[in-house]
């Protein structure tokens, strides 16, 4: 089904999160004038050149594309707070918090569609990526935490797309866990199936190889 | 079920609450979606906002239509039309994921009141029709062929004690949560043998994974988001 995500194993599409992330709103200065627009998901403008202005991303990017503004990247996205960032992030088995947690679909967007309004493009790209890596390796270590005892797991200031990365993972290894921490709830479905104890209406017919 | 229903105005009073402050449709809409992708069972279909949400699809649809008679400037248009298939999609997208969650567990929501109250008319109608093909179709290809024991479609054969030949959503899954309010007191009756009578608390906007069993009532009352 064209543009609908698996909806059991990854249950966001990276598209679909792209489509999510471009509801967050960012400044922009118009260079057109054009009357407030009254749109299903809010109210925007009055548009006038040189006048910064709130609008979700899509319309931003959709003005760029034409050359009717420049984009504000967000604060978050410069050098010295990536840097700052970055350290933090570096110091700390802790996730930072100072960043959205749509980063790197707002970024990635940015990047494809607004670069010229980025001021040190290519330094501010290698900061993110850089981010992204050390901040990946910690969910990767905080994952060898869990145990058998773990009945829900915690994670502070994850972002949507790291979210997205090991939730299959996580999802899968409670989900075993639960399941052999309760060996009267789950009998073994391939030999007892046809006289499976009534305690257990929801337990699984069989599970699925994946 | 008499407490299905009453449990579905109260959280349609709670939407009509939410609205009020501020957020708008398009935003309840895009909760729903994503509640619903992230749920393992099928949810209370949200009749009033998918109304609103249609009613102002339908407005919006008119205003283009008027715009590009009138000749309003091109990029405007395309601006609104923009807006317009982005809502669409949100929509087209949540009534898709019911229907492919009533394709794959249609006996089981069939039987099933609770559940089966929590469908739309449109979906119902769909279930019904759909129930009754596949039945129609295991029964003449395969269940009519077979011993007499294992005709039916609901069970491997007479002596199953319940239906076991029918899938259902496992409620098991664990699911990723983020609270609005600090929540403490949650039972995680479901949780291993040993936790089961701990107290669990949520932080606002911190994430959760979560066994969905334990906290099925806080989504549907609206306490708690998934994603």
């Amino acid at each position: 089904m064209a543009g609908q995500s698996n909806h059991e194993l990854s249950l966001f599409s990276a598209e679909e999160l792209e489509f999510i992330a471009e509801d967050e709103i960012v400044d922009i200065v118009p260079n057109l004038k054009m009357d407030p627009l009254c749109l299903i998901s809010g109210d925007f403008g009055p548009f006038t050149p040189q006048i910064v202005t709130q609008v979700p991303l899509w319309l931003a990017i959709a003005l760029k594309k034409r050359g009717k503004c420049s984009i504000v990247p967000p604060q978050w996205m410069s050098v010295e707070k990536l840097t700052q960032v970055l350290e933090a992030e570096r110091d700390s088995q802790e996730m930072s918090e100072h960043l959205p947690f749509h980063y790197v679909e707002i970024s990635r967007l940015l990047f494809d569609h607004a670069r010229d309004n980025i001021s040190d493009a290519y330094m501010v790209r290698s900061l993110i990526e850089d981010i992204r890596d050390v901040r990946f390796h910690k969910v990767e270590t905080d994952l060898e935490a869990f145990n058998g005892r773990t009945i829900a797991v915690k994670i502070k200031n994850l972002s949507a797309m790291e979210v997205n990365i090991v939730r299959p993972f996580i999802g899968r290894a409670l989900q075993a866990f639960y399941k052999h921490d309760s060996p009267d709830l789950i009998p073994d479905p391939e030999r007892v199936s046809d006289r499976r104890p009534q305690v257990a209406p929801n337990a699984p017919r069989r599970q699925l190889r994946r | 079920m008499a407490s299905g229903s009453v449990e579905g105005e109260q959280s349609s009073l709670a939407d009509d609450y939410d609205a009020l402050i501020s957020t708008t449709d398009v935003e309840l809409l895009k909760r729903a979606w994503r509640n619903e992708k992230a749920a393992p069972e099928i949810l209370r279909f949200e009749s009033d906002l998918i109304t609103r949400v249609r009613e102002q699809i339908e407005l919006m649809e008119e205003t283009v239509e008027e715009k590009l008679t009138v000749g309003t400037d091109p990029l405007s248009v395309s601006l609104y039309q923009m807006d317009l298939d982005r809502t669409l999609f949100l929509l087209r997208s949540y009534l898709r994921i019911r229907i492919l969650k009533i394709e794959k567990y249609m006996f089981h929501i069939r039987k099933t009141e609770e559940l089966w109250n929590r469908l739309s008319k449109d979906e119902k109608f769909f279930t019904e029709r759909c129930t009754d093909d596949l039945k129609k179709h295991l029964e003449e290809s395969v269940l009519s062929k077979l011993p007499e024991n294992y005709q039916s479609y609901e069970r491997q054969s007479v002596i199953s004690e319940e239906d076991d030949m029918v899938p259902e959503p496992r409620l098991d899954t664990f699911v990723l949560c983020r609270s609005k309010e600090y929540l403490t007191g949650i039972q995680l009756e479901d949780g291993p043998v040993d936790d089961r009578s701990k107290l669990f608390e949520m932080e606002p906007d911190v994430l959760y994974f979560i066994c969905y069993k334990s906290i099925k009532s806080l989504v549907e009352s609206g306490k708690i988001d998934l994603l």
